[in-house]
């Protein structure tokens, strides 16, 4: 591997992780960046590793960014988001109920079983989950929170959670269902939930996903040209255009942390970067 | 359409661009993006589209929707998408893959047009197929599309085409002797089989008519390998014999590698051929069952010399070298051929002995006096063949008689 490698690091929640990051590989040799790439099963390894050096940058889900943040300020360090995708902005969840369960407003959720995704997903368990508590409606007090923990470590990144969720709504197991607002008109249109036959009873204010993140030690040029490459690729091109719908955008924006502000109050109430954030800094990562 | 018709047609009305889309109840759960694209796609990017609506998640589906599809969103006291660009970047360079109809017929088929129908306007990054058979010339006819109706049209069912119970008069050894002109038949067939299917795999699919009369070809061939089992079978638990030099031939057949040869080799002098053995066993069949086989089988067969015929006329018009390749072809497969037995010694006996209708002497010489008139027919039909795709009286005659000993 030349020296001035760009090394990425990403979390394989699907196999065509593979192919998405095999394609960058090719397209960034074209462009002439020398790049490789490391998949990891889940982001707490990931975020670690990025602090021991072994990244130059990571392909960060929005709690990964904050374990970043948190173990960064914990460390004296500090750490950018520097790019994302254009679908990566303004994203909002959902709360679903079905439309004949009896729920008009959210205090009708009170004492009812809520249906989330895994416990790491920021868009269908920490953010909707919070928007509830600010409501007056906390977790173990009000509501029984019923978690669908598909792929935990992967926060979310993965779809099933949410689809059993809603599954499980559906079936009169859960009153209530949280999901991505894409996941919810992906699966009305499927008809995992019929048309008519629920309501959205809480839309979240908007949020921001995934960003490259760097810390402050990443090589300044290497990251420029891997930043200038990013921000090159373009959807009328035929040879970067698979790429880009297998990552799901049409164009990488710069990146922005103003989105996770939401997520960052829930993993304060919840205590979600608390245990990971001391065991990483305990265990003396550089 | 008539004038009449023409003048109570509404008039084409642009879409009202600048004007708010009212979806109505309509929600994006239900097909509400068909029109919010269509109204999109009459502007500008950066333009602005106001969508309405009373579905009770519009704004939710469109904010998830204008996401996914690069166009932006303005949810102010009204939803306004800001038109994108991902959907006409997708098809900028797209470009169509000849045309419909038999003008638009292109002379070389692009690798990136893929498996589109001829006349799609295809996506640039379209995976690259990989078909040898991607030029007209050698390979398109004008006549391949009414061969294939034709070909469409003619199919039969064996189960409900041919009298299987209709009675079986003749002696037990006419019986054994059609057994193993059968058994010799199958083979042969099976060679017919797959020439076209191993051609077919190879063509650009943008000469579908080519590809679809070479599949239905090798249907045709894999109906007659069942009908001819079927009655080989009827009254024999066991078939006849086939013999190395037989295959020899047909080897020669199934390993051409060049369209034009194959397809002259196997239509026009084999399928010719069997034309006239096929009419020979319908005329000497010992029964009704067999006379029908032989007759439907025959008419297929027919179809097949007739496509064959046809492309390499095509082909011979454009191409001048074309009749001495073919010649070369024939005296090749005769070379490598000339220390093989030929045709299944017990085929032609076979022959015979169905001719003779029985064993006694006279008849068995009527029989070979049969088979004879066959090979000459057959002799004749293919010099017939040779002079319409332009050999001389000689030449055809010299060329017809270097063909495989074993017909096909």
């Amino acid at each position: 591997m030349p020296p001035d490698t760009l090394r990425l690091g990403a979390v394989a929640y699907d196999p065509k992780v593979v192919t998405i990051w095999e394609g960058f590989k090719r397209h960034f040799a074209d462009q002439g960046l020398a790049f490789d790439y490391v998949l990891y099963s889940n982001y707490e390894r990931q975020v670690e590793q990025h602090f021991a050096g072994a990244l130059d940058v990571a392909w960060n889900s929005p709690l990964a960014w904050l374990q970043t943040e948190a173990l960064a300020a914990r460390l004296g360090r500090s750490a950018r988001a520097i790019a994302m995708r254009d679908s990566d902005r303004d994203l909002t969840s959902v709360v679903v109920v079905r439309r004949d369960a009896g729920v008009a407003r959210l205090d009708d959720l009170r004492g009812r079983r809520v249906g989330v995704g895994a416990w790491d997903s920021p868009q269908a368990t920490l953010i909707p989950l919070i928007e509830l508590e600010e409501a007056g409606l906390a977790r173990e007090r009000d509501l029984e929170v019923v978690a669908f923990d598909v792929l935990v470590g992967k926060h979310g990144d993965h779809v099933g959670g949410e689809r059993e969720a809603a599954k499980a709504l559906m079936d009169g197991r859960v009153d209530a269902a949280c999901m991505i607002d894409g996941n919810h008109l992906a699966f009305a249109r499927e008809g995992l939930l019929p048309p008519g036959r629920t309501q959205v009873l809480h839309q979240t204010a908007p949020y921001d996903h995934c960003n490259f993140t760097v810390l402050d030690d990443a090589p300044e040029s290497l990251v420029a040209r891997f930043h200038a490459a990013l921000l090159a690729m373009r959807f009328d091109d035929p040879r970067v255009r698979p790429l880009l719908e297998l990552e799901g955008l049409k164009v990488w924006l710069d990146g922005r942390t103003r989105g996770y502000a939401a997520l960052a109050r829930a993993c304060e109430r919840f205590g979600t970067l608390r245990d990971f954030v001391d065991a990483v800094a305990g265990r003396g990562t550089r | 359409m008539t004038d009449a018709a023409r003048s109570r047609a509404p008039a084409p009305r642009p879409l009202a661009t600048r004007a708010p889309l009212e979806l109505g109840a309509l929600g994006l759960d239900r097909g509400a993006h068909i029109l919010i694209a269509r109204a999109l796609a009459e502007l500008a990017e950066g333009e602005r589209l106001e969508v309405r609506g009373e579905a009770p998640e519009l704004a939710i589906h469109l904010r998830a929707w204008a996401r996914r599809e690069g166009h932006g969103l303005d949810l102010g006291e009204r939803l306004v998408l800001v038109r994108g660009r991902g959907d006409r970047d997708r098809w900028r360079d797209a470009r169509r893959a000849g045309g419909i109809d038999r003008a638009g017929v292109a002379d070389r088929a692009e690798a990136g047009w893929g498996l589109a129908a001829r006349g799609a306007r295809v996506e640039v990054g379209v995976p690259r197929f990989d078909f040898p058979l991607d030029r007209k010339r050698g390979l398109w006819t004008d006549s391949a599309g009414e061969l294939y109706r034709q070909a469409l049209a003619a199919q039969w069912d064996p189960g409900t085409a041919i009298p299987w119970d209709a009675p079986r008069p003749h002696p037990e050894p006419v019986e054994d002797a059609l057994v193993q002109v059968l058994t010799y038949l199958i083979e042969n067939e099976t060679a017919a089989l797959l020439v076209p299917t191993r051609f077919a795999s190879r063509v650009h699919p943008h000469y579908r008519e080519v590809l679809q009369l070479l599949v239905i070809q090798a249907a045709d061939e894999a109906r007659h390998v069942e009908v001819f089992t079927r009655r080989a079978t009827l009254a024999r638990d066991v078939l006849g014999t086939s013999s190395a030099g037989g295959q020899a031939s047909l080897a020669t057949l199934v390993e051409e590698p060049d369209f034009a040869l194959a397809a002259f080799l196997l239509s026009v002098l084999g399928e010719g051929s069997f034309v006239n053995l096929l009419a020979f066993l319908r005329r000497f069949a010992p029964d009704a069952c067999t006379a029908e086989i032989m007759r439907l089988s025959g008419a297929d067969e027919a179809r097949h010399v007739a496509f064959g015929m046809a492309h390499l006329l095509d082909h011979a018009a454009h191409d001048a070298t074309l009749p001495e390749r073919l010649a070369l072809a024939i005296e090749r497969r005769h070379a490598a051929l000339r220390d093989t037995a030929g045709l299944n010694e017990a085929v032609l006996d076979g022959l015979v002995v169905v001719a003779a209708g029985g064993l006694e002497p006279d008849a068995i010489g009527r029989g070979h006096d049969a088979v004879a008139g066959l090979v000459r027919e057959m002799d004749l039909g293919r010099r017939s063949r040779l002079r319409r795709l332009g050999f001389d009286r000689e030449r055809a005659e010299a060329l017809s008689a270097l063909h495989t000993r074993n017909f096909m």
